[in-house]
């Protein structure tokens, strides 16, 4: 184990891959000789070359198509999205191609494809830099969709998705690129995609979180603890295949259940989520589902209105509480 | 053999537009300096008579073909939309015949006489837009999405101009992996506003990728003239904005096509570079079997008709003496049971089992 901030864990994720598989390479905005915007590709171009290692032209429809067609003949592309507000241009290319293209020829073309870069709030960079766009692809049958919440987990997440045979949408928090943890340095760590994990055992009430919110879950989770309520906080990781096995068993215990999300409420993953335990374990729930997503409004750009639209911890202690009739 | 044929980018006489021809010299211009190549020379026939006669046979096949999936439509045994290639059979089986079985090919929705070309047999095409379980994409593609894996026929792409960055990106991989494959790509000239195609040509060049797009420029985009959507109207002209080598094509030229092509693909093979082309043709049917066609007269269709792709050839192989009426009646009997066949196969064979539903969304089946 070392300890890493998440940055370094994806990188190392993609340098131990860029070894591993020659049919593995990386393009994107700024990803080789600016060392990528938010560096997460440092010195993967001094390792592996401009053969492998590519800038892109700001051009995302198309080279997020150019990737999908090298996978189509083999390759394993890596595709970098500075951030993810900049995949809504290749949308065309990730809905119609990579995640129609395996149905449309009976089994006949594999997308090997991972795309990824950062996604969810930003530091004050308003409404267009500054948003959750999972539920999005989580919608698309064909797509995978993969949240990490801990540097261990975006290394062995990353990796399994480089080695998926299906295109994964890999989202990374902006915000939590700097966050520490420690990281299993074997070359052979995965974490297979659709596996959820507990992040905190608990009896009370269950919280569901991914991504920035798993942190700011567990804070919660320890305030909660001093008013004598004990939550277990679970971390789905991947949003598609989702593990529901995981979430019922714990709602099956603690009977009450809050989701938190930087989302936008409508249409979201929490709304999948609380539907799928309405209809697995409704028998189980000693109160509705609470939902805590991001404010549904645009990002705005001003400190403390920016502030008000993200779910904090005193919003999930309040949404416990309000779950478990406090 | 006669000329008006022939020509080559550059020299097309009876051409085909009925509005603003592009200034041909332009697109020699781009050619010449981006590879050299010396174009517009006089046209002999190069090609031995089994190779003629294959490119004959496979046109009139497609032809008989695309007849027969209207009499299906119309009988309500073909669902969805389905777009024929009826009058442009000489630009998809004039280039498909300059490259290897290796090379690629990607194009768009109006596709079955690609997939033919391509080697795919009309019986497995027929079967798909039947819908049934033999078909090329397992029944769940449709006329739009055809596919062999084993032929290099990489889809059938029903985003119009969805496939130019796939074949971007196909032609990468032969780059990546140092192969000397080429890859086509077919789409028509209403794609050529999509941002697509200008972000798709800019990386080619920019990463010298062995990429063959081959606009095919049947002058309506569904019912909107090139006239009515386009500023400026020859499509090859605009490859000089990436100094892509380019050149002006009558599309109606199955020997103009296939030369074009192996100018192209010899660019691609040898020096990685890639080429736009740019065919001028015309297609007979509406934009699909829903089209009735209000937005063109009878005469402007007959007007194109009169350069059928399929008279010319035959008049060049009947001057040259490659082919007689006789001949031509035995391939039209084969072809007709070729058809037939196709059709049999398709009406016979099974739906796909309700269970294939739930197949190939993911590589592996997930739960959630």
């Amino acid at each position: 184990m070392a300890v890493m901030t998440m940055r370094d864990a994806l990188n190392q994720a993609l340098s131990e891959e860029l070894a591993r598989d020659e049919n593995v390479f990386l393009m994107g905005e700024e990803v080789a000789e600016y060392q990528g915007a938010y560096k997460v590709t440092r010195g993967l171009l001094e390792k592996y070359g401009p053969k492998r290692v590519i800038d892109t032209p700001i051009t995302e429809l198309g080279f997020a198509g150019l990737g999908v067609g090298a996978a189509m003949a083999g390759l394993r592309p890596i595709v970098e999205f500075m951030t993810f507000n900049f995949s809504i241009l290749a949308t065309d290319q990730i809905i119609n191609s990579a995640a129609k293209m395996l149905y449309m020829s009976a089994g006949q073309f594999k997308i090997p494809i991972v795309f990824r870069g950062p996604g969810g709030s930003a530091y004050q960079v308003s409404s267009q830099h500054s948003q959750a766009l999972e539920s999005w692809y989580a919608y698309f049958p064909g797509l995978k969709v993969v949240m990490p919440s801990t540097p261990a987990d975006a290394k062995g997440l990353l990796k399994s998705a480089i080695r998926d045979d299906d295109p994964v949408i890999f989202i990374e928090q902006e915000r939590m690129y700097g966050m520490k943890g420690e990281v299993p340095e074997d070359v052979d760590f995965t974490i297979p995609l659709g596996l959820g994990e507990v992040k905190r055992e608990g009896s009370d009430a269950t919280i569901i979180a991914r991504s920035l919110m798993v942190p700011i879950a567990l804070q919660a989770a320890d305030e909660l603890d001093k008013q004598g309520v004990s939550c277990e906080v679970i971390d789905p990781r991947t949003i598609r295949p989702l593990d529901i096995e995981t979430i019922v068993k714990s709602v099956e215990k603690t009977n009450r259940v809050v989701i938190a999300e930087e989302s936008h409420p409508f249409c979201s993953v929490a709304a999948e989520i609380s539907a799928q335990i309405t209809e697995r374990a409704f028998d189980y729930l000693d109160a509705p589902v609470k939902r805590v997503s991001g404010a549904d409004v645009p990002m705005p750009y001003a400190k403390n209105l920016e502030k008000l639209a993200i779910p904090g911890v005193e919003q999930l202690v309040a949404a416990v509480r309000e779950v478990s009739y406090l | 053999m006669s000329n008006q044929t022939t020509e080559r980018g550059g020299k097309i006489r009876d051409a085909p537009a009925s509005g603003t021809m592009v200034e041909p010299d332009l697109a020699n211009r781009q050619a010449g300096r981006a590879s050299g190549a010396a174009l517009a020379e006089p046209e002999t026939l190069s090609e031995d008579k089994d190779t003629l006669l294959d490119i004959f046979r496979q046109m009139l096949l497609i032809r008989r073909f695309e007849e027969k999936c209207a009499e299906s439509y119309a009988l309500g045994k073909i669902g969805g939309f389905c777009h024929l290639y009826i009058g442009q059979e000489a630009v998809g089986v004039g280039a498909i015949s300059a490259i290897r079985p290796d090379d690629y090919v990607l194009t768009s929705y109006r596709e079955h006489g690609q997939a033919i070309a391509k080697g795919m047999s009309p019986d497995s095409v027929m079967a798909e837009l039947y819908g049934k379980a033999s078909g090329c994409s397992g029944g769940k593609g449709g006329s739009m999405h055809l596919f062999s894996s084993e032929l290099n026929f990489l889809g059938g792409h029903a985003i119009v101009g969805g496939q130019i960055p796939l074949a971007t990106g196909v032609a990468f991989a032969s780059k990546y992996r140092q192969t000397d494959q080429v890859t086509l790509c077919f789409f028509g000239e209403a794609a050529v506003n999509q941002g697509a195609f200008h972000e798709s040509l800019n990386m080619a060049q920019l990463w010298k990728l062995p990429c063959i797009y081959i606009c095919e420029n049947n002058q309506y985009g569904m019912g909107t003239s090139l006239e009515r959507a386009m500023s400026v109207q020859s499509v090859a002209q605009k490859a000089c904005a990436y100094e892509i080598a380019s050149e002006l094509v009558d599309g109606m030229d199955v020997l103009a096509m296939r030369h074009a092509t192996e100018r192209a693909a010899g660019r691609a093979r040898k020096e990685s570079l890639p080429t736009l082309i740019e065919a001028r043709t015309y297609r007979y049917m509406g934009h699909s079997m829903s089209d009735p066609g209000n937005y063109r007269t009878r005469a402007e269709i007959e007007k194109y008709q009169e350069r059928d792709p399929i008279k010319l050839f035959t008049s060049v192989l009947k001057e040259n003496d490659v082919i007689d009426d006789g001949q031509i009646a035995n391939f039209e009997k084969e072809i007709k049971e070729q058809v037939e066949h196709a059709v049999r196969f398709a009406e016979e064979s099974p739906e796909p089992d309700p269970g294939e539903l739930y197949t190939d969304v993911y590589s592996m089946p997930i739960n959630n």
